[in-house]
């Protein structure tokens, strides 16, 4: 089936061989900056940033609670994209991408919640407390977990990333939900304080701002090297019989179709 | 020439002369069999209602027989006891007609498969969980339920649970193609209802104490009508993976 | 002078249809066209593909290559439903409810073809004392016939049989050798999937063989 309006990179980086070589050629790149920033970041909000003047020192854990938090809402949408185009289209890589975003997504979840409570004690007195974020994250991650789940129930592989990508793609109304929460109910969660759209109106102040952003910009990256070498090392168990593989592995010449001989 | 003209007239012979089956005509057939299985298997249904009982009455043997303890958890006790005593029957929804291959021949149905998936579901709440909404004035009873929140904990249920075996239905339909599910459509499904029970228990608390508890029931008849249009598409869907195998 | 339309287009046609699972190939491409009155039997041993093939043209599993048509147009739920006729091995029918009611279900989601009931159906194929006994108390045999008074009974010009003559004695299998003829005579067509030596009452069958 000819797929003329897809740019022809797309189409070349969808072949499995292609994609474990190009995959591997970025990831170490991807993970050097994803750490170089994380170290600039932290140390931009652990020692430059001033203390905060309601909550002291305290606040410093949301260089890591809000940047996980973006993530997990952030994976969420592209296991969810990449389910779509897995579940239409019926394209292999597109299903272990979504696969592979879940074990992600739902640690990231977990550190957010975790950091969160840890967080919530200094700040409300409580370790947890049943309001609309909280409760919407909490399901979030039940929602990762229902997707690893069910990709694990099945025992054709194929099948059963349609019907996880399926569940991504019916839980997804749950990410409208987490982000508006704090706009929609009175939550103990505090509002909206940085704008995407024009960072300069957040009212965060800019010494805490910045270390923030780095930060989403190193789990962002940290991100994406965490699934291209995933998506790699499911790619190699789940073609393990092709010709690429084998050749991978016993060191002959590779040709570059990933069909079996 | 004359074979061709014959053999066109011949097709259309097959075509004209049946007797089309419309929608409604359909919908009420797949009713009528649910109904005259879950008759057949009418034992089964009282399962869900013993258990429920036995629930309801273990926790005043728990929790000491105080009426006024008993009275303020009386409304989440039960929301969580009916939600728990749906899941066995959500788990068989459509594992058997997979198994029978009816749903191969649901697939090749002139019907969408959409529709006879809702319909499905409109018979699975009537067979199993409308028994349980009946007994609620019993169980009620049993946790010394405030006698005037009792219509509002009918109207939470009757809002909440169509909603949650729509929701149901759908991991039902993708649990079922999957060989060792277990556990697994529970796992998928408490979390999901965790913002249904929320809601439904808002408005018997809000009830019981004596404040407007409309809002709540009103913002799970928006989720229920969106759940009506799209859940049965998303069954659909799962339905036809299911049946690839 | 009445000039007479065009030919209709065949009922079933593949143009270089294949389909592969797990990047091995399964059948194919096979180019056949079915039309109005004709029956095509697929031939081959255990784990050539005749399930994978039937499942394909019915729907069931999306082709790997090539396109199917039905009446000419592209297969999709449109183009089948209401067309098709599907006997696989499942049966199709629940064991608790009897054969009147599983096909009285049948019958209110198809439709009926004019003239057939569900009993005259099961009258035909010679299970009429069985007709309110629950499915689970039959035999394979009679299970099966029950598969094929759902034939006779449903309208669809396309029928899709896989392994029909498997359970059936010798006069099962004169009946379903009989059935697909009077299909075939009133203008349907039928595939069938067979892997044994079985007599095949149409000398006029067109053959595919699959190789595992």
């Amino acid at each position: 089936m000819s797929r003329s309006y897809l740019p022809h990179w797309i189409h070349w980086l969808g072949s499995p061989p292609n994609f474990y070589r190009f995959a591997g050629a970025l990831r170490p790149w991807l993970m050097a900056i994803a750490l170089i920033s994380a170290v600039v970041g932290l140390y931009g909000g652990l020692v430059l940033a001033p203390p905060d003047y309601q909550q002291g020192d305290a606040y410093r854990i949301i260089f890591i609670h809000v940047p996980s938090a973006w993530m997990s809402l952030f994976i969420y949408a592209t296991m969810a994209v990449a389910g779509l185009v897995a579940l239409v289209w019926r394209v292999k890589l597109a299903e272990v991408i979504a696969m592979e975003c879940a074990p992600i997504g739902a640690a990231f979840t977990l550190v957010t919640l975790v950091t969160g409570s840890l967080w919530g004690k200094p700040m409300w007195g409580t370790w947890w407390t049943w309001d609309a974020r909280l409760t919407s994250e909490l399901v979030l991650l039940f929602l990762y977990l229902g997707v690893i789940g069910l990709y694990n129930a099945f025992e054709d592989h194929r099948r059963g990333a349609r019907a996880a990508s399926l569940l991504a793609l019916v839980g997804i109304v749950n990410l409208p939900i987490v982000h508006y929460s704090v706009q929609w109910w009175n939550t103990l969660h505090q509002g909206t304080t940085v704008n995407f759209l024009d960072p300069a109106r957040s009212s965060i102040a800019p010494s805490m701002l910045w270390p923030l952003l780095v930060m989403a910009l190193a789990t962002h990256l940290y991100f994406f090297a965490s699934l291209l070498g995933r998506a790699r090392t499911s790619l190699l168990s789940l073609e393990s019989g092709k010709q690429w593989v084998r050749a991978l592995v016993g060191g002959q010449p590779a040709s570059t179709t990933g069909a079996p001989t | 020439m004359a074979s061709t003209a014959q053999s066109i007239l011949g097709g259309a012979s097959v075509v004209t002369a049946t007797e089309r089956a419309g929608t409604f005509a359909a919908c009420r057939a797949l009713l009528r069999r649910d109904f005259v299985l879950a008759w057949r298997r009418r034992g089964e249904l009282f399962l869900p209602l013993l258990y429920a009982v036995i629930v309801a009455a273990l926790f005043p043997f728990a929790l000491g027989p105080e009426p006024e303890l008993l009275a303020r958890i009386a409304g989440g006790v039960l929301l969580v006891i009916v939600v728990l005593a749906m899941l066995p029957a959500l788990e068989s929804m459509f594992r058997a007609d997979l198994e029978d291959g009816t749903l191969e021949q649901w697939l090749l149905a002139p019907q969408p498969l959409a529709l006879l998936a809702l319909t499905r579901v409109i018979a699975h709440w009537l067979t199993t969980v409308l028994p349980l909404i009946v007994v609620m004035p019993l169980l009620g009873a049993l946790l010394n339920l405030p006698v005037k929140v009792l219509p509002v904990l009918i109207v939470a249920l009757l809002l909440a649970t169509p909603l949650l075996a729509l929701l149901g239905s759908v991991l039902s339909a993708l649990a079922a193609g999957a060989r060792r599910s277990g556990i697994l459509l529970a796992l998928m499904l408490l979390p999901l209802a965790v913002p249904v029970v929320i809601f439904a228990a808002g408005a018997v608390a809000a009830a019981q104490s004596g404040m407007p508890f409309i809002a709540p029931l009103m913002w799970l008849s928006a989720a229920l009508v969106l759940a009506i249009v799209l859940a049965p598409l998303a069954c659909a869907a799962a339905l036809r993976i299911a049946v690839e195998s | 002078m009445a000039t007479f339309p065009a030919p209709a287009a065949p009922l079933l046609s593949a143009h270089r249809l294949a389909f592969s699972r797990n990047d091995e190939p399964v059948f194919g491409p096979l180019d056949f066209s079915l039309g109005s009155g004709e029956t095509v039997l697929v031939e081959g041993d255990n784990g050539s593909g005749k399930t994978t093939l039937l499942r394909v043209l019915a729907g069931m599993l999306p082709p790997g290559e090539g396109e199917i048509r039905f009446d000419g147009r592209p297969a999709s739920r449109d183009s089948r439903s209401g067309r098709v006729l599907w006997l696989g091995h499942r049966p199709g029918m629940n064991e608790s409810l009897s054969a009147r009611e599983n096909l009285g279900f049948l019958a209110g989601l198809y439709g009926t073809r004019a003239g057939v009931t569900p009993v005259s159906a099961m009258e035909r194929v010679g299970i009429a004392g069985w007709i309110d006994e629950p499915l689970r108390t039959l035999s394979a045999g009679q299970k099966k016939r029950v598969s094929l008074a759902r034939l006779l009974l449903l309208p669809g010009e396309v029928w899709l049989l896989d392994e029909p003559y498997a359970n059936l004695d010798r006069h099962g299998i004169d009946l379903v050798n009989a059935l697909i003829a009077e299909h075939c005579a009133r203008g349907g067509a039928a595939l069938v999937t067979s892997h044994g030596a079985v007599r095949f009452a149409d000398p006029n069958a067109r053959h595919i063989h699959l190789v595992a």
